[in-house]
């Protein structure tokens, strides 16, 4: 039995194996809308989550299987001091498989150890959110038909931002990628992940906090919202909440196969007028977010 | 100060004076049936001063966590009054309940019971993370 609870729990062959699936699937959905039939998925949300948890409710269903689950901890045992190890091997009686999204960074891991079925981390903290990654990296193969050869911007928030360390990581195994890290520079890329991903891999990355500079030469420009959750301070918070916003007159330098691409929810770090951009793709990365999700369940469920 | 040699046991030495009682406490060496020594501040023409514990039975301990302490510390094994074997301890791969994770968002902050496991991340900085949140443990 396999669990997801980090990306890189996954071998690069098997996400293109994942990635060459959930092709399938949006090429032939019918072929797969009762793969999943009598199958349950538990979607066990102790923190608020709208993206996420309609995406793995939505994928579940149209596998033709059954979702059952709670949306915040105040509607679980959690409440009453219920463990979490306890909580999922209670779930593992009542479903095939769950999806975890917990504050506590690790939960999934620890629910992992004892489970009798398997377990995806749905994003705990700030930590992991490997189904974020996949998302990713299939938005990234549709629209850009590749995993190689590519300039990528991170902008934004690049030192909370888990989405950007995972795709950091994940991207760090394919060849000839190159990264321009665009922040301010109190929330620019951890050093760690500099040192343990980047240069360990080899990777080459430019740090810069001028967006405009570099953004002809990117393949994809990856924007993030600065999260007021994870500041202690507000004067920080509202000082760097409007550091980058994109608008049109900044993409008028960018390429035109330029893929934009946002992990969701945006604030204002991308300007409305945008969105009608043939270079927009965050909604579609939503939709993908489904697809890839689907893909997963299976591979976890053995389902060929 | 005289301490009787010991002849079948284990002596650690060369730890870091005044470090004996925190390696007695780590090892759990108040729970053994045998004699157990600690001498602190002994003289040592290398380091000046040292702590040594002997402990007069050759038992089956895990000594890997002293690699984690202090990795100048020298294994003695002793039998039939004789030296067999003489080695420093390697840096452990997993250490479990030895330090706490900091992280107040780590899920060993609320779960009951579980164990503070942390990884050896990075040999040559002697980095460990957490098992569960990856936290770099600050020593």
């Amino acid at each position: 039995m396999r669990h997801l609870i980090d990306i890189k729990d996954l071998s690069v062959q098997e996400i293109d194996e994942l990635i060459g699936v959930a092709k399938d699937i949006i090429a032939h959905p019918e072929k797969y809308q009762e793969k999943c039939k009598y199958k349950k998925l538990a979607t066990l949300f102790f923190e608020p989550s709208t993206r996420t948890r309609l995406s793995f409710e939505a994928a579940m269903m149209e596998l033709g299987g059954n979702v059952i689950g709670f949306s915040e901890a105040s509607s679980s045992s959690a409440s009453k001091g219920e463990s979490v190890s306890d909580t999922t091997r209670m779930v593992g009686c009542y479903s095939d498989i769950i999806a975890m999204r917990h504050p506590k960074e690790g939960a999934p891991l620890v629910a992992s150890l004892k489970s009798t079925v398997p377990i995806i981390n749905a994003g705990d903290g700030g930590h992991s959110h490997p189904t974020q990654t996949l998302t990713d990296l299939l938005t990234i193969f549709c629209e850009k038909n590749r995993l190689e050869n590519l300039t990528i911007g991170l902008c934004g928030d690049l030192k909370f931002g888990r989405t950007v360390h995972s795709l950091i990581t994940a991207m760090s195994r394919y060849k000839n990628i190159k990264f321009i890290l665009i922040s301010p520079d109190e929330l620019k890329v951890p050093e760690y992940v500099k040192k343990e991903i980047l240069e360990k891999n080899d990777i080459p990355y430019i740090e810069t906090n001028d967006i405009e500079e570099h953004i002809g030469d990117l393949d994809i420009l990856y924007m993030t919202r600065v999260q007021k959750e994870r500041f202690f301070n507000e004067e920080d918070y509202l000082r760097l909440k409007d550091y980058y916003i994109l608008n049109k007159e900044k993409l008028e330098k960018a390429k035109q196969d330029l893929c934009i691409m946002h992990p969701l929810p945006r604030v204002n770090e991308i300007a409305v007028e945008v969105d009608d951009d043939p270079r927009a793709c965050y909604f579609k990365q939503a939709r993908y977010g489904k697809y890839i999700r689907m893909a997963l369940i299976l591979k976890l469920l053995e389902i060929k | 100060m005289n301490i009787d040699s010991i002849k079948d046991g284990i002596v650690i030495d060369h730890i870091q004076a005044k470090k004996g009682l925190d390696i007695y406490n780590a090892l759990k060496l108040g729970e053994l049936d045998c004699s157990v020594a600690i001498i602190t501040n002994a003289k040592s023409n290398k380091m000046g001063r040292k702590d040594i514990i002997k402990i007069d039975k050759n038992i089956d301990l895990d000594l890997n966590i002293l690699g984690y302490i202090d990795p100048n510390i020298t294994i003695n094994i002793i039998e039939n009054d004789e030296r067999v074997d003489k080695y420093h301890v390697e840096l452990p791969k997993e250490i479990t309940n030895i330090i706490k994770c900091k992280n107040p968002r780590c899920i060993t902050s609320i779960e009951q019971e579980l164990k503070h496991i942390f990884i050896l991340t990075d040999k040559e900085k002697r980095t460990y993370r957490c098992k569960y949140c990856e936290t770099l443990n600050e020593e």
